[in-house]
C-alpha cells in the first residue's frame, strides 16, 4: 500500500532509530505577528520506547505531536528541521503519501474522548473505514477486523457495540475505541495527546495499562503527551520536558526525576502535590507559561526563574551529559537536586 | 420510533383541526361573499334564497361544523366562480407550482450547497469572499424587482428566455409538465432562477457556518490521523454533521415555495396555485380559498413530519431525546 516503503520489520535493525526528530521548528503567522510554536526541537525514538512529552498548555507539546501527524495546519507550517520516520522525512512527503502514513504507521489518540468521535456516524462505520483507507479489503473482512479490535481493548459484547453510535458509550468506553481505532494497522509509533486527562482516576489506570499491555504486546514506540509527571513516572522510558517551545530537559524518566537538572523540571516535580509532605504549603511555579508571540529573549524560562541573571538572556546550548541532557544556564548540580 | 410517529401523526392530526377553526373563522371576516355572489338589483326575495342555498344563514358554529364534515370527505365545498369543487380547480393547477417549487429547491441545493462547503473550506480566498458579498445581495434583493430585471436582460434584451406561460406540456400521469420539453424548460429558467436566488444564498450561508463550525473540532482531526481521503473526510464527516440545519431550512423553504410563490407566480403569468388564490381573493371566493389554506397547512405539517424523521436518520442523538 505504500509506496514508499514495505515492512519496515524485517527491513532495518532494530538499533535504528524509529523517529529521529532534528531541529523540528514550527511557526504560527497571524495578524498578531509571526510566533514560533516549537523552536529546535530534537529527540529520537526506538522501536518500542515510550518517550513522555511533558509540560504545560502552550508549551508546545501538542504542536509537536501534531506536526509528527502532517496534521499542522494553516496558519501554522514546519518552517525548519528533520522528522525522519523510519528513514524517510515526514516534513518533505506531501499531503496524498502523508495521508497514506496517516493511521497506518502512525496512529494517534486525542485528549477529550467525548469529541474524538464523530457523533452522527455508527463506531462500525468509523473503524470499517479506517481500516478500508489503507487496506484493500471487503466490508465484511473489515467489520471482522473493527470487532476484533474493539475485543482487544476489553470492551465487552464488540459485536454488538460495533453499531452503536459514540454517545452510547461512556467516556472510558470511547477512549478504549479511539485506540481500538488507532491500534487497527499495529502503526509503528502511537502519539497519545493527553489520552486520560479527561477521564477519571480509575479510567485513567485502566487506559495507561491497557495502552502499556497493547503497546509492549506490539512493540510499537509511543509518545505519550501530558502535563501530569506522575503519570510518565510509571510508563515512559525517556522523558522530554517542553517549555516554550523547546525541551529543556531530556533523559531517561528515573534520573530526571531523581535529579533533574533544569529548574523548571524541578518546579513541575515540585507542583505535584503527592510528593509534598502533609503540612507543607504547596509548591508553584509562579507566573503564566509565555505566548508564543511574546517570547522571552534568551531562555524562556528567564522571567520565571529565581536563579537568572544577565547570562539568560542568551539561548542556552542543549547540554548533554551521558543520555541526560538540559539546557540551562545555571542547572541544578547533581547534590543540590538530591536535596530538593 | 413507532410509538413515535404515532405522537407526531396526532400532533399533525391536531394541527391540522386547529387550523381549519382558525381559517374558518379568519375568512368569514374578510367579508361577505353575499355582495359579491348577488347582482345588486336582486330583491329582498331571491337574496335569502341565495344566501340559504349556500347556507350563510345558519350560525357560525354551524356553519363550521357542516363545512368540518365535508372536509373529512374530501370536499370543501364548490367554487362560486367556477362552479366545480374547490379542491378539484385547486389540484388541477397544482402540478404548475409543485414543478416551479421542486425545480427552484432542486438548483438552489445542488448551488447552494458546493458554493457553501467551498466558501467554508476556503473562507479567505477571492472566489469565497466574492459569493459571500453577493449572497447579501441575493438576500436583499426583492423578488418582483428581480423577476422584472431578469425579464428585461434576457427576454427582452437578449430575447432568449421566454417571459411568461408554461410552455409546451407532455402529459405524464395524466398531468401536464414542462420539464419534458425544451419549450417548457425554457419557460420554467426565469421563474426558477427568480425563486432560487434568495434560497442558494441562504443555504451557502448555513453551509458556509456549519463547515466553519465542523471542522475545528476534534473529531475532524481525529479523521484526518486515521489516514481519510479529503473527499471521505467532506462528504461523510463534515457534511453529515452539517446537514440538519440544512434540512430544516429547506423544509421550510419548499412549503414557503409551495404556497407563497404568488408574486413569482403572478409576474410569469405561470398558471399554478398562487395566481389561483389572488384571483380567488379578489373575488372572495370562500370555498376556494378555505380549501387552499388547508392544503398548504396539510402540506406544511407532512414537510415538517418529513423533516422530522429525516432528523432522527441523520443524528442519531435526536432519536433518544424523543423516545
Amino acid at each position: 500500500m505504500n509506496g514508499f516503503a514495505s515492512d519496515p520489520k524485517t527491513m532495518h535493525s532494530s538499533s535504528r532509530a524509529l523517529l529521529d526528530v532534528r531541529g523540528l521548528k514550527v511557526k504560527f503567522k497571524t495578524n498578531r505577528g509571526e510566533g514560533t510554536a516549537i523552536n529546535d526541537v530534537s529527540f529520537t525514538l526506538r522501536r518500542g520506547e515510550v518517550l513522555g512529552l511533558v509540560g504545560e498548555s502552550g508549551s508546545g507539546k501538542s504542536v509537536t505531536g501534531m506536526s509528527l501527524m502532517g496534521l499542522i495546519e494553516n496558519p501554522g507550517r514546519i518552517c525548519g528541521g528533520q522528522i525522519l520516520f523510519d528513514g524517510i522525512d515526514l516534513a518533505k512527503l506531501s499531503d496524498l503519501e502523508m495521508e497514506r502514513l496517516r493511521g497506518k504507521r502512525i496512529a494517534m489518540i486525542f485528549q477529550d474522548p467525548m469529541m474524538t468521535l464523530n457523533p452522527v456516524l455508527r463506531i462500525s462505520t468509523q473503524m470499517i473505514e479506517t481500516v478500508r483507507a489503507h487496506d484493500d479489503v471487503t466490508l465484511v473482512e473489515a467489520r471482522r477486523r473493527a470487532r476484533d479490535a474493539l475485543g482487544q481493548v476489553g470492551i465487552p459484547r464488540p459485536e454488538e457495540r460495533l453499531d452503536a453510535y459514540p454517545h452510547e458509550f461512556s467516556g472510558g468506553m470511547r477512549q478504549r475505541v479511539a485506540i481500538a481505532i488507532a491500534l487497527l494497522h499495529k502503526p509503528d509509533l502511537i502519539i497519545a495527546d493527553e489520552p486520560t486527562t479527561a477521564l477519571d482516576v480509575t479510567i485513567q489506570a485502566q487506559i495507561l495499562s491497557e495502552v502499556q499491555k497493547l503497546t509492549s504486546e506490539y512493540g510499537t514506540a509511543l509518545i505519550w503527551i501530558t502535563h501530569d509527571l506522575s503519570i510518565v513516572c510509571g510508563l515512559a522510558d525517556n522523558v522530554a520536558v517542553m517549555y516554550g517551545g523547546q525541551i529543556v530537559e531530556y533523559g531517561p524518566v528515573a534520573e530526571v526525576i531523581r535529579s533533574p537538572r533544569h529548574r523548571y523540571t524541578d518546579g513541575l516535580l515540585n507542583s505535584v502535590p503527592s510528593r509534598n509532605r502533609r503540612g507543607d504549603r504547596l509548591r508553584q511555579i509562579s507566573g503564566f507559561a509565555p505566548s508564543i508571540f511574546s517570547m522571552p529573549q534568551g531562555c524562556a524560562f528567564r522571567p520565571r526563574c529565581s536563579f537568572a541573571d544577565d547570562a539568560c538572556h542568551q539561548t542556552p546550548p542543549l547540554a548533554t551529559h551521558g543520555n541526560h541532557a538540559h539546557r540551562c544556564w545555571h542547572p541544578i548540580s547533581s547534590r543540590e537536586g538530591l536535596g530538593s | 420510533m413507532t410509538t413515535w410517529l404515532a405522537q407526531r401523526l396526532v400532533q399533525s392530526v391536531f394541527v391540522v383541526l386547529v387550523m381549519t377553526a382558525i381559517v374558518f373563522v379568519g375568512v368569514n371576516v374578510i367579508g361577505d361573499p353575499v355582495s359579491i355572489l348577488i347582482s345588486p338589483d336582486a330583491n329582498q326575495q331571491e337574496r335569502a334564497r341565495i344566501v340559504a342555498e349556500f347556507g350563510l344563514d345558519q350560525p357560525l358554529w354551524s356553519q363550521y361544523l357542516s363545512f368540518l364534515k365535508g372536509t373529512l370527505q374530501g370536499n370543501f365545498g364548490n367554487s362560486f366562480v367556477y362552479g366545480m369543487p374547490a379542491l378539484q380547480v385547486i389540484l388541477s393547477r397544482m402540478p404548475a407550482t409543485m414543478e416551479l417549487a421542486i425545480a427552484a429547491i432542486l438548483l438552489s441545493v445542488l448551488i447552494g450547497v458546493p458554493l457553501g462547503l467551498y466558501a467554508g473550506l476556503r473562507p479567505h480566498s477571492f472566489f469565497a469572499k466574492f459569493m459571500m458579498a453577493g449572497s447579501i445581495l441575493g438576500f436583499s434583493v426583492p423578488l418582483f424587482w428581480l423577476a422584472l430585471i431578469l425579464i428585461m436582460f434576457f427576454s427582452v434584451y437578449l430575447g432568449w428566455l421566454p417571459a411568461s406561460g408554461r410552455g409546451q406540456t407532455v402529459d405524464f400521469l395524466g398531468i401536464g409538465w414542462s420539464f419534458f420539453t425544451w419549450d417548457g424548460l425554457s419557460h420554467l429558467c426565469l421563474p426558477v432562477l427568480t425563486l432560487s436566488i434568495f434560497k442558494i444564498s441562504l443555504i451557502m450561508r448555513m453551509v458556509r457556518a456549519g463547515v466553519r463550525e465542523v471542522l475545528p473540532q476534534e473529531y475532524i482531526k481525529f479523521a484526518r490521523a486515521k489516514g481519510l481521503s479529503r473527499q471521505r473526510l467532506l462528504y461523510v464527516h463534515v457534511l453529515k454533521n452539517i446537514m440538519i440545519p440544512v434540512v430544516t431550512i429547506i423544509g421550510l423553504e419548499f412549503g414557503s415555495l409551495i404556497a407563497f410563490s404568488v408574486v413569482t407566480e403572478s409576474i410569469f403569468s405561470w398558471p399554478g396555485m398562487g395566481k389561483l388564490i389572488i384571483d380567488s381573493i379578489n373575488v372572495l371566493d370562500r370555498p376556494m380559498i378555505v380549501a387552499y389554506l388547508m392544503i398548504i397547512v396539510f402540506i406544511f405539517v407532512t414537510i415538517n413530519l418529513i423533516v422530522d424523521i429525516l432528523y432522527t436518520t441523520l443524528d442519531p442523538r435526536v432519536r433518544l431525546s424523543r423516545d
